[in-house]
């Protein structure tokens, strides 16, 4: 009965859609506030409903109705009840009832905190939103729907993938949807702005927080997935550049060119059609990425199972939203009248140059991901392209991306004098010349990489250094609790996530050059050495979980005389898919990682350990972690509030003088 | 209306384009380059008897499947009940190259779980195997009267893999004389 009434929930929710899709969008045509302002309680009630089948499907994984076949197939009585939750969307059918959920979540949002666009703007906001979400809805019903039952129902489920089985797991979906999801805001602004012609800074202001925002989420979801990879797969990697991985990547590449873009939109009225090409394309390859994943044209090993059906319907979907926005660009941008002009030195023509070199990476990591596709289609062979390639390409294109990225916020618009930027900045180029030379022998890794990564960093870190000193400096005088209230939060924002580059930078470099690792084979009693760390197994022991069995070594790590750590890998055999999984163990620090992993046992009664020193990982992570800061910081800057701060400020007023 | 401004639209088109014939393809199909080729010569041990021998050239002259597999391997597990039920059907022989095993263990596997096999050829070192070119266990091949491999499975044999390719291509290889 629950899932039958999840499955008209959802069809409700559907039609709430078409009515959200057409009158509000005719209503801005004919410029009726009436039809206009049915916008709202459509999107907000579709919320309601698509909420409401979100919560009957996770009632089904809760109580493990396994009369219902998506349950039967992620779900078993036996898993631990957050898992039989995230199994909901460890699956297709669900997954796609997540992306539903988050797209009227931030439609919903779009209603509550955007009160202040103008009613046409607004209808054709919710209109566009409308659209997609029909587009969705209409997919997860007609090819996937997750209600279907499973009649007769079976006694048991195959219980959800053990890999899936993870913390990491359980936020990093919803937090990549959000992303992915989120861009269809600045999409849908921009789609309205084509239509309506209003394309000022006034646009450009609306869309920034729900840019940003969007690009804060992409950003957690990828850092998790990635942070999931590094201790789940067991392989001490953190990323594969896979297709489904450069799928979340590619649009959070264009983003973050769109976010730079809207700021120089705001701020001096240009490139703005080159904005409204970047809003469009970054939620086309969401879309893109949807159908990557969806349709098994790539394989990966984040595919899940893959219907051709599904593969078409998608791509009818993406062919009508990106095929029209592309054509509507093509017919009303032309329109749009270029901006302020800037000279050469400036800190427009730096982002410029930034948008150019992300647009350029966002291309060849998408070129990369098709080309095994392509070759195919032309009869050229199978090939797979691997980390060599994207490595070698996206380096290069990135390294003067970071370097730019320093000397912008020191340069004025519109134009500036080359000797003012190159006297701020020389003593910064100089020494960081000499620290990424100097450190790459200090640590005995001297190659092209490890200079260039760590000059890049100490660039990165001391340009941030000086810029922050140079704020300081204009206001001479002020203490310095007044300083930092001066100071705007968008502005800590830029600087933090500015930051966060060169701590990542600094990550993945000394990962890259000092990473060191051994397989060994032992017994218990024996120990190892790996980078002046010994490692003792002490002996494997039996140990279960509600749905798995598991063999769990114990390895003492000591240095000198020492103790580190004891770690306790397993592998893990899931009970219901009988699917062997290791379990790795780590020992996390501020400068490196110690981590574990169990193999095989062989037949004299050994086990195969993997053994990993990691310097400067969790740098990776914290660099990740201070782009999100900045993220948050900046959406969250006062002058996107100040009108609604007027509007309660005017309430206030007038509650007084009553 | 500028023609640069149609660029991404055209662009995407033929992404479309390539996208849709991508749909059609199947990027998981490895070729083996040895489809179509006459398959290695081994001439290996029996696992039922030690001191028995059989190689290629006793399996002249009839249609049948090399699979290979180990008690170590636990994709074998997942696909063995296929195979039992193959052996049942008594189509062809199915032969199984246990890869890099040792004969205790492969044999009580086999008296555990059941033995599908016609006869299993020890391949303890994995010459074999490598001369198969084989990259991950289980893997089967299917060989025609003229010792000709003509497909390779990779992974576990699902109940489709069996019911949409093998036995199509075992007909289609018996009729052919």
């Amino acid at each position: 009965m629950i899932p039958e009434l999840g499955h008209f929930s959802l069809i409700l929710a559907l039609i709430l859609s078409l009515v959200q899709a057409i009158v509000p969008m005719i209503g801005a045509n004919r410029n009726r506030l009436a039809l206009m302002a049915v916008g709202r309680p459509a999107a907000q009630g579709q919320f309601l409903f698509i909420a409401f089948a979100f919560g009957c499907l996770t009632w089904a994984f809760i109580t493990s109705d396994f009369s219902l076949q998506l349950a039967a197939v992620n779900s078993h009585t036996d898993t631990p009840l957050i898992y039989k939750i995230t199994g909901v969307w460890g699956n297709h059918e669900g997954s796609l009832l997540l992306w539903a959920l988050s797209l009227s979540l931030w439609t919903v949002a779009v209603t509550v905190f955007s009160r202040n666009l103008p009613e046409p703007f607004m209808a054709r906001v919710l209109g566009v939103l409308g659209w997609i979400s029909a587009g969705f809805l209409s997919f997860t019903l007609v090819t996937s729907n997750p209600f279907e039952r499973l009649i007769p129902a079976v006694a048991e489920g195959r219980d959800l993938n053990p890999l899936l089985q993870d913390p990491g797991m359980i936020i990093h979906p919803p937090l990549l949807y959000m992303g992915y999801v989120g861009f269809s805001v600045a999409f849908a602004f921009a789609i309205a702005a084509l239509l309506s012609g209003r394309m000022d800074a006034a646009w450009a202001r609306w869309s920034r927080p729900w840019t940003t925002v969007a690009w804060v989420f992409l950003t957690a979801g990828i850092t998790v997935g990635s942070g999931w990879a590094y201790y789940e797969l067991g392989w001490g990697g953190w990323w594969f550049w896979d297709p489904v991985e450069n799928a979340s990547f590619m649009p959070w590449l264009l983003g973050t060119a769109l976010v730079h873009s809207l700021a120089v939109t705001e701020k001096r009225g240009a490139f703005r059609s080159w904005t409204i090409l970047l809003a469009i394309s970054a939620f086309s390859l969401s879309l893109l990425g949807t159908f990557l994943v969806r349709s098994g044209v790539i394989t990966s090993v984040h595919a899940f199972a893959t219907d051709p059906r599904r593969g078409l319907f998608i791509l009818a979907l993406l062919v009508l939203v990106i095929g029209i926005s592309l054509a509507l660009f093509a017919w009303r941008a032309p329109k749009l009248a270029g901006g302020g002009s800037f000279g050469l030195v400036s800190r427009d023509s730096t982002l410029l140059g930034n948008n150019v070199l992300l647009a350029v990476a966002t291309g060849s990591v998408l070129l990369g991901t098709l080309y095994p596709m392509f070759l195919d289609a032309l009869g050229l062979g199978k090939i797979s392209v691997g980390p060599p390639y994207f490595e070698a390409v996206f380096v290069p294109l990135m390294a003067p991306v970071v370097a730019l990225m320093v000397i912008g916020p020191f340069v004025r618009w519109k134009g500036d004098d080359v000797k003012r930027v190159l006297r701020l900045l020389a003593p910064a180029i100089v020494a960081s010349l000499v620290l990424g030379v100097g450190i790459a022998f200090a640590i005995g890794h001297v190659t092209v990489r490890t200079v260039l990564g760590l000059t890049l960093a100490a660039w990165v870190l001391l340009g941030s250094a000086k810029l922050l000193a140079t704020r300081f400096a204009e206001r001479r005088g002020a203490d310095v609790g007044t300083t930092l209230r001066g100071i705007p939060a968008a502005w800590w924002g830029m600087w933090l996530a500015h930051l966060g580059i060169g701590v990542f930078i600094i990550g993945v470099t000394m990962v890259n050059s000092l990473n060191e690792r051994v397989d060994v084979k032992m017994h218990a009693g024996d120990s190892a050495h790996l980078a002046g760390y010994t490692f003792k197994f002490v002996g494997v022991a039996d140990a279960a979980g509600a749905n798995y069995d598991a063999a769990r070594a114990t390895i003492e790590v000591t240095r000198g005389d020492v103790a580190v750590a004891t770690l306790t890998p397993e592998k893990r055999v899931y009970v219901a898919q009988q699917m062997p999984m290791t379990e790795a163990a780590i020992d996390i620090g501020p400068f490196r990682d110690i981590y574990v992993n169990l193999g095989d046992q062989l037949e004299d009664g050994a086990w195969v350990v993997g053994l990993f020193y990691k310097p400067f990982i969790s740098w990776v992570w914290l660099g990740c972690l201070l782009m999100g800061i900045g993220g948050v910081f900046a959406a969250s800057d006062r002058r996107y509030r100040r009108l609604a701060q007027r509007e309660a400020a005017a309430a206030v007023a007038a509650r007084q003088t009553t | 209306m500028k023609a640069k401004f149609l660029v991404p639209l055209a662009l995407f088109l033929v992404l479309v384009g390539f996208l849709g014939y991508g749909l059609t393809l199947n990027p998981r199909e490895v070729p083996s380059p040895l489809v179509d080729k006459p398959a290695p010569e081994f001439r290996l041990a029996t696992l039922a008897a030690p001191d028995t021998e059989i190689g290629l050239a006793d399996m002249r002259g009839q249609v049948w499947l090399l699979n290979v597999w180990a008690s170590w391997c636990v994709s074998c597990r997942q696909e063995h009940p296929v195979l039992m039920q193959f052996a049942r059907d008594n189509v062809v022989p199915l032969v199984g190259l246990n890869y890099k095993d040792t004969r205790p263990e492969a044999l009580g596997w086999l008296k555990e779980h059941g033995d599908p096999y016609s006869v299993s050829v020890v391949d303890a070192d994995g010459r074999v195997g490598i001369d198969f070119g084989v990259y991950g266990v289980p893997e089967t091949f299917l060989i025609d009267r003229e010792g000709v491999v003509r497909y390779k499975h990779i992974g576990p044999v699902t109940p489709e893999a069996v019911r949409d390719v093998l036995l199509p291509k075992i007909a289609e290889l018996s009729r052919a004389s």
